[in-house]
């Protein structure tokens, strides 16, 4: 029953069947090619690096979502990613932290106590920020489930009463993105600070190791978490092709194009809005929950403000207003970014100067980004309408 | 004959200039009445205000037989107890089907989380059906509403309006740019729409205005300057002086 609804829904929309048949052969194929699994063509590193890519895709969904469809350019979602990170990092760090101590105690004649595997765990990891007592928001860190729920509840609280208190005083337009970005920089600044329970700007670290997983290497835990991101990402892609293609996306895409006409249809606008923002604000957090296990580090400056400029650059070049264009926009633009910021483009050599791809990147992605604004405001997934009016004709 | 719509003395003020002077007057619940006005009259304020889009700074407007205020509603609540807008230019949505944008407007649960689950099903589809043929779009249905011309945009907001299926009509300049024949059919429809319900006309157009042959309310700087049957009104000395006699 549940299959027979799933494949009706996939043959009426052949776009959704074509995205899940791409990235199921892409993680085949990776996967067969990892060096922790099949043949050893991909190191690790790209496997991560794949990996990371593929949750950034996640959140350039929901930033289409809230932007795209909905017409709210908000620039505070990677507050909402870090915050999902935040979440999972802690049991990680923590769940790992007791075990060590555990495995180390091991010999000595009295097992410890709560109270003493409570400070130790403490003083290894609030140690460099001059602490030894656990903070209170820690209190729950042992047990994954209930900080697995806190990945969704925590950003999706945050997204709820920033947008209920944006969107009832009509915040709109350059604005509310205004107001999302001093969001991200306010919550960033509270976490640069030691005493904010979190490590300042240490952040936490050591995401990459799985808590009662140390025997596994890594090579094989890259490919765990790529094949979990994958999936995420094709989850996530089927709702939320599933909500703009509901009539919910009818009225979203009428509050975009018009919002004045929608409310003078009888529909409450804000809850609309609140609701797109929430549900886009826990799909970035679910994003960001995966992505962070595979960057191994989280610290504040993952919530600068220009994280989420970024964000809808990549989905204002991939094409905003269709799902797949955000998925095309962060994947190619940012393993560009990738490739040229590390160092591996070779510099151009133009005789009076020399052409650093490291320092030159930022100046092609932003005239790029131009260019897709003046003269291709539908980016790379319009090319996609071209081909098919070709077909057509 | 019951009114439906009882508007109260209401004053509201722009930066010191009074748009709406202590405006009171009643529409019936079943009547098709017509305001005009020269320019700055306060025809468009007042339209804002019944809507709920702009707030009187004195006053009070009240809907239906109890007599419910609609001054501390939203646009969406005064929406759903039944007055529908239709504005000067068309707002349709362009970027979406004739289908869906009937769909949106028909009168169905507006709470996020129904429309989310909303299925399509036969009884909303004949409804809709039937208003594509009373609007002449039948064969457009599945087309965007951006690739219709003006005159069937006009025809597909008023079906979006018929399919809220409001208790009151505020109609805003509907003859804009409509040929004559356009105009002759607008009439007609208009007059039927009111056999229902009622409709407030506002127009500049005298010609338009004669042919609705109904009541006529005439505002300047903001108050009701003479009302009645066009003859009456045409014969008002204050309405010659100030409006017709230009």
């Amino acid at each position: 029953m549940e299959n027979t609804l799933i494949t009706k829904y996939l043959l009426k929309h052949p776009s959704v069947l074509i995205f899940i048949g791409l990235l199921a052969f892409f993680t085949i194929s990776v996967v067969i090619l990892a060096e922790g699994f099949g043949l050893g063509l991909i190191s690790t590193s790209f496997v991560k690096t794949l990996g990371k890519t593929l949750s950034l895709c996640i959140i350039a969904i929901a930033m289409d979502l809230v932007w795209g469809f909905c017409g709210i350019l908000s620039l505070g979602h990677f507050a909402f990613f870090a915050l999902g990170g935040y979440m999972i990092g802690m049991w990680l760090m923590y769940a790992r932290t007791k075990l060590i101590i555990l495995d180390a105690a091991q010999n000595l004649a009295l097992p410890l106590t709560q109270t003493e595997i409570s400070q130790a765990v403490g003083t290894q990891i609030f140690g460099v920020v001059g602490g030894a007592k656990i903070p209170v928001i820690w209190a729950v860190a042992d047990l994954f489930w209930v900080q697995l729920a806190l990945v969704i509840l925590v950003p999706g609280l945050l997204a709820l009463v920033f947008g209920w208190l944006a969107f009832r005083s009509r915040v709109n337009g350059v604005y509310l993105s205004i107001l999302t970005q001093a969001m991200t920089l306010a919550l960033a600044l509270y976490l640069f600070q030691n005493d904010s329970g979190l490590r300042g700007n240490n952040g936490l670290s050591g995401l990459q190791n799985i808590p009662g997983y140390d025997t596994v290497p890594q090579a094989l835990i890259s490919v765990w978490f790529f094949i979990a991101s994958a999936t995420a990402l094709g989850l996530v892609y089927l709702v939320a092709h599933g909500v703009v293609s509901s009539k919910l996306g009818n009225i979203i895409r009428g509050i975009r194009d018009n919002e004045a006409r929608v409310r003078f249809l009888g529909y409450n606008v804000e809850s609309y809005k609140l609701f797109v923002f929430v549900f886009s604000a826990v799909i970035a957090a679910i994003a960001g929950a995966l992505y962070y296990p595979q960057a191994g580090i989280i610290n504040p400056a993952e919530l600068a403000p220009i994280a989420s400029i970024y964000l809808a650059v990549w989905v204002a070049i991939g094409g905003r207003g269709r799902l797949y264009g955000a998925v095309i926009g962060a994947a190619f633009v940012s393993l560009l970014s990738s490739y040229f910021t590390s160092g591996q483009a070779p510099d151009i050599p133009l005789g009076f100067a020399t052409l650093r791809w490291t320092e030159w990147w930022l100046v092609l992605l932003g005239l790029s980004f131009v260019v897709v604004t003046l003269y291709a405001p539908k980016g790379i997934g319009g090319l996609v309408d071209h081909f098919n009016r070709n077909k057509d004709s | 004959m019951a009114h439906i719509l009882h508007v109260d003395n209401i004053s509201v003020a722009f930066d010191g200039f009074k748009a709406i002077n202590s405006l009171s007057f009643d529409i019936d619940s079943s009547e098709l009445r017509a305001i005009i006005g020269p320019n700055g009259a306060g025809k468009t304020t007042f339209m804002d205000i019944v809507t709920g889009k702009t707030k009187p700074d004195s006053g009070d407007v009240r809907w239906g037989d109890k007599g419910v205020s609609l001054l501390r509603r939203t646009e969406a609540q005064i929406a759903q107890l039944g007055i529908g807008r239709k504005f000067q230019k068309p707002t349709i949505f362009e970027n979406q089907s004739v289908y869906d944008n009937l769909l949106m407007a028909l009168a169905n649960n507006r709470n996020p989380f129904s429309v989310l689950c909303y299925k399509r099903n036969q009884k909303d589809t004949n409804r809709i059906e039937a208003l594509a043929k009373q609007i002449n779009l039948l064969d457009e249905m599945s087309g965007m509403a951006g690739k219709l011309s003006h005159g069937q945009k006009q025809w597909l907001e008023i079906g979006m309006l018929l399919a809220q299926d409001p208790k009151l009509l505020l109609v805003d300049e509907p003859a804009a740019g409509m040929t004559a024949p356009e105009r002759a059919v607008t009439v007609t429809l208009l007059k039927e729409l009111a056999r229902t319900r009622a409709v407030v006309v506002v127009e500049h157009d005298m010609e338009f205005i004669r042919q609705l042959q109904c009541r006529i309310t005439v505002l300047h700087e903001g108050a009701v300057l003479a009302e009645g049957q066009i003859d009456f009104v045409m014969q008002d000395q204050d309405v010659i002086d100030v409006y017709l006699g230009r």
